[in-house]
Order: structure tokens, then sequence, then C-alpha cells
């Protein structure tokens, strides 16, 4: 009897949620002047999913409750990723203004980008600060680690001041150093050099200090990733090699490098990704300002990188396809590198 | 055995010393500088002179009157934002992890596919259209998703749910399945399975990812700064220092007090969960 009732009560909520849903719909599609019908829509799925949950049913019951365990996730994907993922790929290729298109235009936005004098300064200023960061980031970052696991006192404490910087927002962090460069860094080059202009406003000198920003915030953090490196080379191999009388610069070289070196390309990668998708820093220090002479043109843009670039020829110049289609560049760039990346670590676990 | 303080310490020792004077030089500026006035900051901003509380007092409450800033409102809309993402995607991604782990279908190795494929889309490939599926999904059904927490949540759900099932698919690996089918024979439910045997054991790799979530979610500003917008009344903490800093160029005891005021909350809480976010974060970037 129990059974019946339970039966009954879930195919009643299954019922309501069906009808929620469909008259929700339907509403939605004759647009309907109301005003309910998007909570309509929402109740109608939640109960849904509860009669499905209540349905007793001994067969199928590990499949509904996959489905209900799956569902929230998997929508919540669809329709922040996928979709306009798809999207994305199929408006590079037309004149979409952000709200509606009119036409297809092929290849003509990523010809257009090419043409671009402004795009391709961003990108190459964008490869080298890449390069730079890549190198300057994971020499810093393991010569930190290798200063703090060094037995000395305090050493936790040192750990942690090198990583304070990786804990706040690019935003914030790029006004405070807006200030460190245009108060305190001009009075010491006043002072110094007699060379009174900021260092975020010629191209040049704003390129460096986005890179040392970076490098600031970042450091601490490939540190903390080295140093967990570090720890799991073996002591006993260290006290043999010891033994044998090999130098402290012996041993580093020859023994720990080298089997750290998974932890090496793994921090490599994540520089590289990190260095390549700056915007927070870029957007808040400099904003990309900085004129420069290139290609027979002048830019006054000299410091905006790629993802900046992005951004403002949607965002700022309305450009939405254009902007799309440099996204669409950016991924590509992306997934290549790691799909280099996969094969460099596969090929190194093979090898072990 | 008693270790001798050689030179080699001595030098070791003074250049971390430097190190960290140097990494910390920005702050300690930011936390003198906020105990002076815009004269005095602009005159000499390295120095300790005619610091005093009323003129912290003084800057604090300029900032937080302040009407483009609202800094207590945006600091509950970050709050909020945060928390509710951190929950249900440790809820729903723990749930969507185990449902993949545990079935072994074609079905369930593809959407496994599909979220790790997905970790290479930067958000600038999506973040246009996003916008605009978004708006008309919005007018479709009368429902705000811009300019609103629902919205920006559900986002959120969607932009970390690959990392999330990614680093707890690789733990519940790890759990023995004897000790569910030994459930399911006493006669436990699925959901019973997950939610009683599963999930209390899921604490520490949830810890993992509610850190990397909640250090990326406090300080994204990209994807609050297009969904929220700059005029609208809902604002996270980084868009609302943003809008405000914009509106005060070279006005530096406003501008740092603000940034002294956003960095606070995140300094207070390392503090408190040093160690865990320090592991936690290191642990993230290695399994991925």
């Amino acid at each position: 009897m129990n059974k019946v009732n339970k039966k009954s009560l879930s195919l009643v909520i299954l019922a309501a949620g069906c009808f929620g849903i469909i008259s929700a719909l339907i509403m939605d599609i004759m647009g309907a002047d109301n005003s309910f019908r998007g909570e309509l829509l929402i109740v109608g799925v939640i109960a849904f999913l509860g009669g499905l949950y209540l349905y007793p049913t001994q067969k199928h019951h590990k499949g509904i409750i996959n489905f209900i365990f799956l569902f929230p996730l998997l929508f919540c994907f669809a329709v922040t990723v996928i979709i306009p993922f798809g999207l994305g790929l199929f408006y590079s290729t037309t004149d979409w203004n952000g709200i509606r298109l009119t036409r297809f235009v092929g290849l003509d936005n990523y010809k257009a980008m090419f043409t671009e004098i402004s795009f391709l300064w961003s990108l190459i200023i964008t490869v080298l600060f890449v390069v730079i960061n890549m190198i300057a980031v994971n020499v810093i970052g393991l010569a930190l680690a290798v200063l703090c696991t060094s037995k000395i006192r305090g050493v936790g404490f040192f750990r942690a001041a090198y990583f304070i910087p990786n804990l706040i927002g690019g935003i914030v962090l790029g006004y405070i150093w807006q200030f460190v460069f245009n108060n305190v860094v001009l009075n010491w080059t006043l002072q110094l050099f007699d060379y009174n202009s900021s260092m975020l406003s010629k191209y040049n000198t704003a390129f460096l200090a986005i890179v040392i920003v970076y490098i600031w915030q970042y450091a601490g953090y490939i540190m903390m990733i080295y140093i967990t490196g570090l720890t799991t080379v073996p002591s006993d191999v260290i006290e043999a090699a010891s033994i044998d009388g090999a130098t402290a610069v012996q041993t580093f070289f020859r023994i720990k490098l080298p089997m750290i070196a998974s932890t090496i390309t793994i921090c490599t990668f994540l520089t590289l990704q990190s260095a390549f998708k700056q915007f927070d820093v870029n957007m808040a220090l400099t904003n990309g300002t900085g004129s420069v002479h290139f290609m027979g043109q002048y830019l006054t843009n000299g410091s905006q990188m790629l993802a900046l670039n992005i951004y403002n020829t949607a965002i700022t110049k309305n450009s939405y396809a254009l902007g799309q289609a440099k996204a669409v560049l950016f991924f590509i760039i992306l997934s290549i590198v790691s799909i280099i990346q996969v094969r460099v670590s596969n090929k190194r676990e093979v090898e072990m | 055995m008693v270790k001798k303080f050689t030179a080699l310490d001595l030098i070791i020792r003074i250049i971390v010393i430097i190190i960290a004077v140097l990494v910390l030089f920005p702050f300690f500026l930011i936390v003198i500088n906020v105990f002076r006035n815009a004269n005095d900051i602009v005159s000499n901003p390295v120095s300790i002179a005619n610091m005093s509380f009323e003129k912290l007092i003084n800057n604090l409450t300029s900032v937080i009157n302040n009407t483009n800033f609202s800094f207590w409102s945006a600091f509950a809309t970050s709050a909020i934002v945060t928390v509710f993402s951190l929950v249900l995607l440790a809820l729903f991604g723990g749930m969507a992890a185990w449902v993949i782990c545990r079935n072994k279908t074609k079905w369930s190795a593809l959407i496994y596919m599909v979220f790790i494929a997905s970790m290479i889309i930067p958000f600038q490939v999506v973040m246009l259209p996003l916008i605009s599926t978004f708006r008309d999904v919005g007018k479709f059904l009368e429902i705000t998703m811009l300019q609103s927490f629902p919205g920006i949540v559900f986002a959120y759900l969607g932009f970390g749910g690959a990392m999330t099932v990614f680093i707890l698919n690789g733990f519940i690996k790890t759990i023995p399945f004897e000790l569910e089918e030994a459930a399911s024979i006493d006669g436990c439910s699925p959901e019973g399975i997950y939610f009683r045997i599963i999930l209390p054991l899921l604490k520490p790799p949830i810890v993992t990812v509610t850190i990397l979530n909640g250090m990326w979610i406090w300080n994204d500003y990209l994807l609050p700064s297009l969904m929220l917008g700059h005029n609208g009344k809902v604002k996270t903490l980084p868009v609302a220092v943003q809008a405000f800093i914009g509106s005060y160029v070279k006005q530096w005891d406003l501008i740092l007090t603000a940034a002294f005021l956003a960095i606070i909350p995140m300094i207070i809480l390392f503090l408190f969960a040093q160690k865990q976010i320090m592991s936690g974060l290191v642990d993230g970037a290695i399994k991925s």
C-alpha cells in the first residue's frame, strides 16, 4: 500500500514538473507578457527531478541517481562553457556586433587582425613577456626554494613572506604598484639619474614594470612548488653524495636538479600559461599605454598585451567579431602549448 | 649534533632578509601611508613622519562612506558570491566526480574527457558569447542572469566545475570500491553511499579545491566586471576597486586606503590558514 502511495505521489510530482516546464516554454515561445515563467521553469525542473527521485523502482534507481547527481554541474558547464565556446567559434566568422549578426564574412576577421599593426605588436610583446618570465620566474623561484630549504631559523616566516603577493588579485596589485612606480621609483630615479618621467609612461620601461610585478607576484608561488619538489629528493642520496666528497654546488646541479626535472616541467608550463593570459596587472598598471614606432606606424598602446588587446577590441572599440577572432587565435596558441606540455611530460614518464 | 654557525649561514640569512624586505616593501608602503594624509604621501611616500590614527580613521571613513565605492556592499557581494559558489561547487562537483569515477561507461568517459579538454579553454574565448547567451536566456525566461547573484554563481559553477571534478575524481579513485560494495549489500541506497560514506572521506580534497576556487573567485575581475558591469548595483570587491580608483586618479590617500581594505581580508585569512592555503595551492598545481 505504501509503495502504491509513493508511486502515485512521485507520478503526480513528475507530471506537475513536466507541466511547469512545458507551460513555461510555451509562454516563452509565445512571448507571453508575464514575469513568472522563469521561476515556473526552475520550479518545474526541480519538481521533475524530485519526482524522478521518489519514483520507487529497484531496477532504475541507480541510473536515476546518476542522472540527478550529474545534472546540476553538467547543465551549468554546458551553458557557460560549451555553448558559448561553440558560438564563439561561429561568431568569429561573422560580422557579429555583440547582439546580432547580419552575414558571414568567412575568414575576413582573421585576415583583418593580421593586418592590424597594434595587434601584431601585442602578439610580439606577449611572446617576449612569456619567454622572459618563464626563465626569470623559474630561476628566481628555484633560487628562493633553495634558500628556503636551507637550515636557517625562521624559514617558515620567509616562505610565507615570499608567498604573500600571490594572495592578492591582479587589479588591486596593479594599483599598488602604480603608486610604487609613479611616486616612489620616480623620486629615486629623479635623485639618482635626474630622470624625471615615470617608468610607466614609456613603452619599454612600462613593459619592464609589468615583468617586475609579475615576477614579484608569481615567484613565491613557484618557489612553493619547487620546495615540495626538493623535499621529495631522498636524503640518503644526498648523504651518499656528500660521503663521496661532492660539494654543495655539485650536489645541487648533478643530483637535485635532475631529480626534480618533472617539477621543472610543471613550473615551466604553469608560468607559460599564466604569463600568456596576463590581464589584470596589465590593465591596472598601464592599461596598455606607451607610444611606440612600429612597422611604419605610430602606436599608442605599446604595453598592451594579447589578453588586454582582445578585451579592448571587443569592449572598448565595440568590434565584437574581430575580438572574438583574436580570442580564437589566443585559444589555438594555448592549446598548442598544452599539447606540447602533455607530450613532454608523457615522454618523461616513459623515461623514468 | 650541534650545528656550527658558519659564514655561509650568515650570508644566506642576510640574502633571505634582503629579499623579504624587497618583497614586503609595497605592503609596508600601504601600511604606513594609510596613516598619513594626501599631501604627506605625495611629498614623501617613503617616510613615517606625520603618522597618526586620526588620519587613518579619516581615510577609512572617507573611503567607506564614498558612494562610488560602497565598500560594505561590495564586500558583502564578494563574500556571498564566493561562499555560495564554493559550497555549490563542492556539493555538485563531488556528486558529479563520484558518478563519473564509479561508472565505467562510454558516457562517463566522454563527459570526463570533455571536462579535461575544457580546462585549456581560456576565458577570453567564451566571455563575449557568454554575456550574449546570458542576456538572451535572461530575456527568454524573464530571469535576470546578468547583474544578479544567481547568474554569477551559475557562471562560476560552470567555469570551476572542470577543475573541481578533476581533483575530486583523482581522489575518489583511491577510495577502495569494496567499501561501497559492502554498504550496498547492507542495503544502503546509492545516494546514501555517496552522502554517508564517500562525502566524509572527501574532506581533504574538498579543502584543496575550495582554496583553489576561493582564491580565484575572490580575486577574479574579468568575469564579474563583464557580468555585473561597472554601473550596476551589484559589484564585487575587485570591480568596485577598479571603478573607484578609475574615478579618483592621483588621489593616493583614497586609492591606498581602498587597496588596504581590499587586501586585508585575504591577509587575515592567510594568517589563520597559512599551511592549508600554501599546500592546497601547490597540490592543485601539481595535480593539474
